[in-house]
């Protein structure tokens, strides 16, 4: 791997150097009742907008390449035929400026189902293939569980990703083209004392983190406690309004459907995204549910991402940014119902 | 409008459609009337023979009477009882007709004759206890809101000319709310019934940073107890929770349940 650094001041020209196309990155949302600053993943119009340094975004970034809502066709009808025309909304190249480990490592997970499938989907593979990605290191937050779902690092699926070392970045370059922006910013090679300063940065990030989860075995632990109590006590609580899945960075699960216009000259197709917490996402044709009870849904939601996901792709569909547990209202977090569900409440 | 209508060459009928009003401010009927951008396309669809606030014209020869209202009066049963022998399908247009709506708040006061008293003074109106529709006539269909969605009543009234079935949501606010990516309204310091109230009206007043005061009613799943335990987390009363949850009348058979449990938190002195 190629590593360059550059000095703090020049991160602006680089965000101007990028922003002929459109910028997506962290910015302020507001303040919550207690004061403290929520964040989210918009579009950037100035270089002021971005935060970078952001606490965890209410959302992930996922809308940006799995809309909640997408138009997948769109068909003009005519008095006895219909003309089918399919946009896969790709317009423009977005840069995503400022993405943590745990997002790019969530889109690297997005990848494998929706990308390197037996039926990619071309709706997802256009927005993904025209996003330049500057990830940012970060330092963890109390929720942060990535170091146990080993996503706390970003290995590939970005461009560049910078780490601060103080009064200057030290970058890992992916792409030929992030290093042509950064050859433009005149980015130097770092010195043995960078690399020093590098380790360190990361050492202090490794001891940081405040929740863990036990992964070992837990395909099995799964399998093993299929019935424990655990599981109702979980959904009792539960709501069952999606909103873990909605904040989710991976959870792609969907259902279309098919609208005909008021003037019925028109008709569409939508993709909207679902969640495996909601009553109706098991309920099937003739309207019989196989998950009726809140219990049995919320436990499936954990089959999928740390057992079913782990044996199809040998890696967790969790990337351990604890957005769900931080927006659910009823207090469900993955750390907590993994460890209930192994006996160590 | 005299074009035969047809979908992809099948003919199809066009329904003759009738709007009827009870207990209710006429707002739902208003919506119909309020979008002007697709008020020809919906009026091609159906062929209306009596709607008091749109039109002069009456006729009871009607396939699908749309009623908004609730019941407060004893003749007002008797002309519902006619719509719905008249009706072939009998569609309840909004909270009032679904619940009874902000009306039915008056069956909160113990005393329905101080309630009387207090409105009509000397001049009293022979009113009764308010109930939705289906307490008096079987409903086929419920659009739920205060007031109905516009664009969901065309969608509905689309699917039932060409024969599509019709669903109305069956998860929570919330669903559409953080598809939209609002801040929750918790984490604002406001309450919010979102999380037990039926999605459908894509978040309408929590896009715009209101509090969710769950108009269209329960959603199919409605953990209300867990809702008590948020609002108390968030510092908000069994009072602000019941002030919310009765608004609509919606939830009338699960706030039953937290009044038996919790001392009565909405009472009023006669």
């Amino acid at each position: 791997m190629i590593f360059k650094v550059f000095p703090k001041k020049k991160l602006s020209l680089l965000y101007e150097l990028l922003a002929v196309n459109t910028m997506v990155g962290p910015t302020l949302k507001g303040k919550d009742r207690n004061g403290k600053s929520l964040y989210d993943f918009d579009v950037l119009y100035t270089f002021d907008d971005l935060a970078l340094d952001y606490t965890a975004t209410i959302h992930s970034a996922k809308r940006f390449v799995l809309p909640y809502h997408e138009k997948l066709s769109s068909f003009d009808i005519n008095k006895t035929d219909w003309k089918k025309h399919v946009d896969i909304n790709v317009y423009k190249p977005l840069v995503f400026f400022g993405m943590h480990p745990c997002d790019i490592n969530a889109l690297n997970k997005l990848d494998m189902v929706l990308a390197g499938n037996v039926y990619p989907n071309p709706y997802y593979i256009g927005k993904r293939k025209n996003i330049f990605i500057v990830g940012l290191d970060c330092s963890p937050e109390p929720q942060c569980f990535c170091h146990s779902m080993g996503t706390d690092s970003a290995l590939h699926g970005f461009d560049m990703f910078l780490t601060d070392l103080g009064d200057k970045y030290f970058v890992e370059v992916l792409s030929a083209t992030a290093f042509d922006f950064l050859s433009q910013i005149k980015s130097k090679e770092p010195s043995k004392k960078d690399h020093q300063h590098y380790k360190q940065v990361n050492a202090l990030k490794n001891k940081n983190f405040a929740t863990n989860v036990e992964t070992n075995d837990l395909t099995k632990i799964l399998d093993l406690e299929f019935d424990a109590k655990a599981w109702d006590q979980w959904g009792d609580k539960c709501l069952s309004c999606g909103t873990c899945s909605n904040v989710c960075p991976t959870c792609y699960c969907y259902g279309v459907e098919e609208n005909i216009d008021l003037d019925l000259k028109n008709a569409n197709k939508i993709r909207s995204l679902h969640s495996c917490n909601l009553l109706d996402f098991a309920k099937v044709s003739g309207g019989h549910n196989f998950r009726p009870e809140k219990s049995t849904r919320l436990k499936y939601r954990y089959y999928h991402k740390h057992r079913g996901f782990v044996e199809a792709f040998e890696e967790s569909l969790c990337v351990g940014c604890g957005r769900c547990g931080q927006a659910c209202l009823a207090d469900i977090t993955p750390p907590e119902v993994i460890a209930s569900v192994r006996g160590k409440e | 409008m005299d074009q035969q209508l047809s979908y992809l060459g099948v003919p199809l009928t066009r329904p003759k459609v009738a709007f009827f009003d009870f207990t209710s401010c006429e707002g739902c009927q208003l919506q119909i009337l309020n979008n002007e951008a697709t008020l020809l396309d919906f009026l091609n669809l159906v062929e209306i023979v009596n709607f008091r606030e749109g039109m002069s014209e009456k006729s009871d020869n009607y396939d699908i009477a749309f009623i908004e209202g609730s019941i407060s009066r004893p003749d007002e049963i008797k002309r519902l009882e006619a719509i719905r022998h008249n009706a072939k399908i009998v569609v309840a247009l909004g909270s009032c007709a679904c619940f009874g709506g902000v009306n039915q708040l008056k069956n909160r006061f113990n005393d329905l004759n101080w309630v009387k008293k207090e409105v009509y003074g000397d001049f009293p109106i022979e009113t009764i206890e308010v109930h939705p529709l289906e307490k008096y006539v079987q409903v086929d269909l419920k659009i739920y809101g205060c007031p109905i969605k516009k664009e969901e009543v065309e969608k509905i009234v689309t699917n039932l000319v060409v024969g599509k079935s019709i669903t109305s949501p069956e998860y929570p606010v919330c669903m559409e709310c953080k598809a939209n990516e609002n801040i929750c309204l918790f984490e604002l310091g406001e309450p919010c019934l979102g999380p037990v109230t039926r999605a459908g009206c894509d978040a309408w007043c929590t896009n715009n940073r209101r509090g969710c005061w769950g108009c269209r009613g329960p959603a199919d799943v409605a953990n209300v107890r867990q809702l008590e335990e948020i609002m108390h987390k968030y510092g908000f009363s069994n009072e602000t929770m019941l002030d919310r949850l009765e608004c609509f009348g919606g939830f009338a058979s699960l706030t039953k349940e937290i009044k038996k449990t919790k001392k009565p938190a909405a009472k009023r002195k006669k």
